[in-house]
């Protein structure tokens, strides 16, 4: 196959994969997995199969979170947002037209450039971390809004955490 | 080709890159402002502030008389700085329009200590009109100042300001910033799905906000050209971030980095030709110059840690940062080859966003002792000492006056933003109260002339 044809055939899976994923439910169910994974034909889904792109939306699912949270003027990744890691970095590897945007984020203290840079480092941390787990670097961009999208508005702690993140955005799946 | 009015603020930003030719400043006087405007409040003046009556002028043009005379923007202008009380016009015992008309006795009785008059005619050559102004002291019987100033058609607002610049300069020793502009970013129903970022230009006691740009993904860090004709910026419209540098006349724009990774803080260098940015492309943000004629760019800093918000000296020779590299966010300097990186402030957890004062003696900055709270310090280089300025809990992005009188900055209150103002010494509080929006990153421009 010339490679513009299996560009396109590429694109054509990912379209499929991408219509199915929007919605487990109402949607028939089709081949989700890459040829070389071997394709799953089955009504269930196994919440632990992390090349499955169903497992995206589903709730019991460690796929379907995607966000990663940061402690203050902090980039490194804590414990327990590793398994969320793990587990798209094997849904990238398993998938290689999948893409996705690290959207990284700043809390709203201190000036704005610097939280650019701050939610940069985030980011980046979590590329690496998807990275180790077999995601490659093509996959990946890190996109940085500082502090100008926070989720939650008020001065105050709780907000804070909320608003220091990455959140892991499918481009293809 | 004019685009129109609707398209200037098209959301798409293609349209707004691509619109060549529309004019921003249709006489900065006399439109409609298209947004609210910002009203300056003074919470704190100065002790003893010096009292000046300012006269009504007298119009002696043919064309009509503006409803807000030259006389009213002057006494608004030098109210607004706490350092001088405008007599209340019921107090205004007669109208002079020279010197030679002032009956002193009755005007000290009325506890002025300098008195402004003059009046508006049409230009002796062309079309336009000229403001004659004098200022007279009461106590020494004397005019300091009597001049006549030209204005274009149009212009009669930028030359009141004009005016008042000249009588603060005649009264301080040092010229006044009054006719200069603020840029500013607004953020319009913040937090809903017709959130929309725009970057605003309005003449420096908030008449005439126009928008430069719309769009509905984020605006950042508005920096002047040291003509006041360009404002460079950040831009999110294409999903990534972008540094713009727009033309306020012409409306033409380009963008002048787009590489992976940020693209932001520009400055602009004294001279115009360099922008000062802070890119990423390499990995982690560092300090980058691009030539803005020939486009070249030159790596400044090499180092692992955040390095952004660059700001020149006056000479154009030393640019001042905001560097991580030994652990907390702190201002550095180094020169414009590359060379003599030094490390400025010590004091605190946290500096950064330095804005440079009149000459490179002090910086304002964002400083936090290392509380939860961020605060306008001013450092002085001299004697190597922060002073807290300003007392809000999440104080940003201030921005020296061209005069270096006063430090413009960004405060919230209620979750919501909005600017302020405090003067250098930290004697004089302002508060540019914006009705609607949620207001942040003022940029106060050079001296228009």
């Amino acid at each position: 196959m010339n490679t513009g044809l299996r560009f396109i055939a590429t694109v054509a899976l990912a379209l499929v994969v991408a219509a199915c994923a929007r919605d487990v439910r109402d949607e028939p169910v089709a081949p989700s997995a890459p040829a070389d994974g071997g394709i799953s034909q089955t009504d269930r889904i196994d919440a632990r199969d992390f090349s499955d792109a169903r497992n995206l939306e589903n709730p019991d699912s460690i796929l379907s979170q995607r966000v990663i949270y940061f402690e203050f003027d902090r980039s490194d990744v804590r414990a327990q947002f590793r398994p969320i890691i793990e587990a798209h970095a094997a849904y990238m590897d398993a998938n290689p037209s999948a893409r996705v945007s690290l959207e990284s984020h700043a809390d709203e203290r201190g000036s704005r450039e610097y939280n650019l840079g701050l939610g940069e480092r985030r980011g980046s941390a979590v590329r690496q971390l998807l990275s180790a787990g077999g995601a490659s670097s093509g996959q990946m961009e890190v996109v940085s809004y500082g502090e100008e999208r926070p989720v939650c508005r008020e001065s105050n702690n709780e907000c804070w955490q909320r608003n220091r993140r990455v959140e892991i955005v499918y481009t293809a799946r | 080709m004019r685009v129109s009015l609707k398209e200037k603020l098209s959301l798409d930003f293609v349209t707004t890159v691509k619109a060549i030719g529309w004019i921003l400043v249709m006489g900065w006087l006399g439109t409609a402002p298209a947004h609210a405007q910002l009203r300056i409040e003074i919470v704190d003046g100065v002790e003893g502030a010096t009292p000046v009556a300012v006269v009504p002028f007298v119009w002696a043009a043919s064309q009509q008389a503006p409803a807000t005379g030259v006389a009213d923007v002057v006494a608004a202008n030098l109210a607004r700085t706490g350092l001088f009380e405008a007599i209340p016009r019921s107090q205004l015992i007669e109208r002079p329009t020279e010197p030679q008309d002032v009956g002193f006795g009755a005007w000290r009785l009325v506890g002025a200590d300098y008195l402004i008059m003059g009046r508006v005619v049409d230009a002796p050559d062309g079309p336009g009109l000229e403001i004659e102004y004098h200022l007279v002291d009461v106590n020494a019987e004397t005019a300091v100042l009597s001049q006549a100033l030209p204005v274009r058609p149009g212009g009669l607002r930028f030359g009141a300001h004009r005016v008042s610049d000249a009588i603060y300069e005649a009264l301080m020793g040092v010229p006044g910033a009054f006719a200069t502009r603020i840029a500013y970013v607004v953020v319009q129903d913040s937090g809903t799905d017709d959130e929309v970022f725009e970057l605003i230009v309005a003449d420096a006691d908030g008449f005439n906000p126009q928008a430069v740009v719309r769009n509905s993904e984020p605006i950042m860090s508005p920096a002047w050209s040291p003509d006041g004709r360009q404002i460079a910026y950040v831009s999110f419209a294409t999903g990534r971030s972008n540094i713009i540098v727009q033309d306020l006349y012409t409306g033409q724009n380009r963008v002048v980095s787009s590489s992976r990774g940020i693209n932001g803080a520009p400055a602009f260098s004294p001279d115009g030709r360099f922008l000062a940015v802070s890119l990423s492309r390499g990995g982690s943000p560092d300090i980058w110059l691009i030539d803005l004629e020939t486009n070249d760019r030159r790596q400044l800093t090499r180092h692992w840690s955040i390095n952004t918000e660059p700001v020149w000296s006056k000479d154009g020779e030393v640019i001042y940062f905001t560097s991580d590299r030994a652990g907390r966010p702190q201002i550095y300097s180094i020169g414009r080859d590359g060379a003599g990186l030094a490390r400025l402030t010590f004091e605190g957890e946290y500096n950064s966003r330095a804005s440079v004062g009149l000459d490179d003696r002090f910086l304002a900055l964002v400083h936090s002792p290392g509380n939860n709270d961020f605060r306008i310090g001013i450092y002085d280089r001299e004697t190597e000492r922060l002073r807290v300025l300003s007392d809000g809990r999440m104080d940003e992005s201030p921005s020296f006056a061209p005069n270096g009188s006063m430090i413009l900055y960004a405060r919230r209150d209620n979750g919501r933003g909005e600017l302020a103002a405090v003067s250098a010494d930290g004697r004089v509080r302002q508060r540019l109260v914006n009705s609607e929006g949620d207001v942040r990153e003022p940029a106060w421009s050079p001296l228009l002339r």
